[in-house]
């Protein structure tokens, strides 16, 4: 299924396809974002908006010495110093806008050796680094807080090898998803991974992330598709576990540890990935639905009539597709009358005749049963690529206003969407949820039903401490009393990082710190965040 | 009003998905069409809507909207849609695995016209796979019917007795209109089209299709006129080169007749 990706700047779908000598014009299939980015202010800074965290002063400020040694292993491509015109916005702002730091030096190395060598010399000279990929983290762990230097991986980006008997891909870290995607399609194959930011981010920051997206339901988490990794540790050491194999059970599996570390312990500069079959027939069919638990209901069926052939079952309510409507332009809904919530499943497989027959008899039945209320199928390509719009324009449409506060939680199904009934309360009882001049528009709920991950959105006109302590410990609070996960797959980045203590307990936090410890003694890698 | 209702004709064609790129065979004789998606003709689709909206916002008296596929036997997926989208009837024609040149399909189709007793029959300005663009034309001709093509918007005047349309011409519009009947040819801007419904696709299931073959119209003539060579790929274009400063940038333009 070709997608088109979100995070190219405004109108991402312009590219007109060409029929015969004739093209399609922008009005038909291309829907228009009013705006990409959150706020158009420029964010404040970290520091400023967190004053409680504290430049730590054992790393070192950086010298015209550390720059003459950067230059003297970089070209000039690879090193980027801040200065009047430019002060490493691209790099120092996070995809929300709502973090900025202050970093004046961005390395982009080409090859392994220099990552390594840049590591080594920070290590040796104590200079903080925070690694990056494409920077669309969700948690503000791509960004520095004050003066880190940045890692960028964009430079090494190169597809390395792809056997088409068995499907493993090898790749530089830094290859963009989308990419990765396409090249796979060439020869019939899927990255097992998709989600809104696929044209941003990189394969290597997906690993970092341990990202879950829209196709863990059928494909399962990164723990499992990855098969090898190749690490440059803080001190230089390139550790490489790329020509791993399916099966290989010799020792600790080490590449687990970085699978979601997000930048704490090594930086990841090759992963080799084990891609699926991509599948010749994809539908889908976007519902209506009365309550939250004909969305459960709709889905136990789903995965017992659509079985092998489900890919994708995410659930909306109808907040989320309110903000959407507004932020876009030139495409049309699918129902004209609102509906509280609104489910797209998503079904591929080999062959479209029986993938038909199976959907459509689940449909019939669904409807029958009174648990759909309304529902469409995308009969081509194009429908099917603007239902799905509808669903990926939310997180983009949700900060349209100004900003928003992400919370990406796992609950227990029965509960999953309680945490949004209960945040737009406390918001309502706090007083700040309202028309404008009240800083809040709405909390919104969406996401991952199928792995029972919500993704609450608190869509606010600006960032403001008043906001965030409504909704600090308060959500967090929420979830743990209910044993869910405060991250389920975002990270904890440095939004999270004080309050992994209500999913972890205190040993498991211990190990992690001596982990950590072990690995980067001198605490140079992204330092400020993760725990 | 016009003392009789419409009874509009909509053709459609199954083609490959417009998102999908087409591949040439090895033997260089087709489109390799296994395993590929096909779809409704989008114009066809943006045809079959206008009806639609003709009939739903009453802007003349509607008696039928009658749905036609001529093509393989797959072609009844489209008709379906058709119907749940709100076609009243359709015919599906199977040409099994025959393909058909405009002109045959205008004999049908000007066959069928007369049996369904259509006064408007509105149809894609051309179809994606083949890129014609004379089905409409030869039909309108064959009828002696008037034709408006490449329609932008279609308005009824005159209590539904001429239908006003404006045409998409080389930068810009002409404005025409003309009495029923008439065959209209579709453009992009006309409409955006809906989504088919659930509940709506399975009450087609009782809507009528009615399944004719070629062989129903023995008496026309629908051999081929055109042999088809070869098909082939476009050149690839050649990848682009970076250059090392705005002098050697000027001088590639000059280089390249572009400046
Ligand atoms: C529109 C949108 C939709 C999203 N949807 C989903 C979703 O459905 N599911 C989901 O799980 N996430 C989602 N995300 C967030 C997701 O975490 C990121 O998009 C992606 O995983 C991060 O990749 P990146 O290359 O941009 O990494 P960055 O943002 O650059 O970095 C993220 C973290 O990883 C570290 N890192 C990056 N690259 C490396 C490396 N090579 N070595 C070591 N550390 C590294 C960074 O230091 C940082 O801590 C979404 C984000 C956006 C903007």
């Amino acid at each position: 299924m070709i997608r088109s990706s979100v995070l190219r700047p405004l109108c991402r779908l312009t590219v007109s396809k060409p029929w015969g000598k004739f093209r399609i014009p922008q009005t038909v299939s291309s829907p228009c974002l009013k705006a990409t980015y959150a706020t158009k202010v420029t964010p404040k800074l970290t520091a400023e908006a967190y004053p409680s965290v504290k430049r730590d002063s054992k790393y070192k400020q950086l010298s015209s010495e550390d720059i003459t040694f950067f230059e003297s292993i970089l070209s000039q491509q690879e090193l980027l110093q801040a200065n009047d015109q430019d002060a490493l916005e691209f790099y120092n702002e996070d995809w929300m806008r709502k973090y900025r730091g202050q970093s004046r030096l961005v390395l982009r190395p080409k090859t392994v050796q220099k990552v390594s060598q840049i590591l080594k010399y920070c290590n040796d000279n104590h200079i903080a680094v925070v690694p990056q990929g494409g920077n669309t983290g969700l948690v503000g762990g791509s960004v520095p807080i004050f003066d880190e230097v940045i890692l960028s991986l964009n430079y090494l980006n190169q597809v390395r090898d792809f056997d088409p008997v068995s499907g493993i891909l090898k790749c530089d870290a830094g290859l963009i998803l989308e990419n990765a995607d396409q090249y796979l399609a060439e020869h019939g194959y899927i990255f097992p991974l998709d989600l809104g930011a696929k044209g941003s981010c990189h394969v290597g920051g997906v690993v970092a992330t341990n990202a879950g997206g829209l196709r863990l339901l059928r494909y399962g988490s990164l723990h499992g598709s990855v098969l090898g990794l190749e690490v440059v540790l803080p001190n230089g050491d390139i550790v490489s576990s790329m020509h791993a194999l399916r099966k290989d059970n010799t020792g600790y599996d080490l590449k687990q540890l970085f699978i979601g570390s997000e930048g704490t312990i090594g930086v990841i500069t090759g992963v080799s990935i084990l891609t699926p079959p991509r599948p010749k027939a994809f539908n889908v069919s976007f519902l209506a639905l009365e309550n939250f638990q004909a969305v459960q209901n709709v889905f136990v069926k789903a995965k017992k009539d659509l079985a092998e052939i489900l890919s994708a079952f995410e659930f909306m309510d109808s907040y989320s597709q309110d903000l959407t409507k507004k932020h876009v332009e030139n495409l049309n809904h699918p129902f004209e009358e609102e509906h509280p919530f609104y489910v797209l499943i998503e079904t591929s497989g080999s062959n479209k005749e029986h993938d038909d027959a199976k959907l459509e008899a689940f449909l019939e039945s669904v409807i029958e049963d009174g648990l759909v209320v309304d529902g469409v199928v995308a009969q081509d390509e194009t429908e099917l690529q603007n239902l799905w719009q509808w669903r990926e324009l939310i997180p983009e449409s949700a900060q349209a206003g100004g900003g928003v506060y992400k919370y990406d939680i796992s609950l227990p199904l029965k509960d999953l969407y309680s945490l949004v009934e209960a945040a737009n309360q406390r918001l309502e009882q706090v007083g700040i949820l309202g028309d404008a001049p009240k800083p809040v528009i709405r909390a919104i709920g969406y996401g991952h039903v199928g792995d029972g991950n919500l993704h609450l959105n608190v869509a606010v006109r600006e960032y403001s401490k008043q906001v965030e302590e409504a909704l600090e410990p308060f959500v967090y609070e929420f979830v743990s009393s209910k044993q869910g996960s405060i991250s389920a797959e975002h990270g904890l980045g440095f939004q999270k990082k004080n309050y992994i203590g209500y999913t972890k307990t205190g040993p498991e936090i211990k190990l992690i710190k001596d982990l950590k410890n072990h690995y980067d003694p001198n605490g140079i890698l992204n330092p400020y965040k993760y725990i | 009003m016009s003392s009789k209702g419409l009874r509009i004709l909509v053709p459609v064609k199954r083609v490959i998905d417009y998102q999908i790129r087409p591949r040439v065979n090895k033997t260089k004789t087709a489109i390799e069409t296994t395993g590929v998606k096909f779809s409704i003709n989008p114009f066809d689709d943006i045809a079959l809507e206008e009806a639609l909206r003709i009939k739903e916002k009453k802007k003349a008296t509607v008696d039928a909207i009658h749905a036609i596929s001529i093509g393989p036997s797959k072609s009844q997926d489209i008709l379906r849609n058709c119907l749940a989208k709100g076609a009243d009837t359709s015919t599906l024609v199977d040409a099994g695995s025959q393909e058909l040149e405009p002109l045959a399909v205008a004999k049908i189709l000007k066959q069928v016209v007369e049996k369904q007793g259509s006064n408007l029959v509105i149809l894609g300005k051309q179809a994606i796979d083949d890129d014609n663009n004379n089905t409409g034309q030869m039909l309108a001709g064959m009828l002696n019917w008037p034709q408006a093509t490449n329609a932008a918007n279609v308005e009824f005047e005159n209590g539904g007795d001429r239908i006003k349309i404006t045409r998409e011409v080389d930068g810009g519009e002409e404005i025409v209109s003309a009495p029923l009947p008439l065959v209209i040819t579709t453009d992009l801007r006309l409409n955006q089209p809906r989504y088919v419904g659930l509940q709506n696709l399975m009450k087609a299931k009782k809507k009528p299709m009615d399944k004719l073959k070629l062989k129903d119209f023995a008496d026309l003539d629908l051999e081929s006129r055109l042999k088809l060579l070869q098909v082939v790929e476009p050149e690839p274009r050649s990848p682009g080169i970076k250059v090392g400063s705005v002098d050697e940038l000027v001088q590639n333009l000059k280089d390249a007749k572009a400046i």
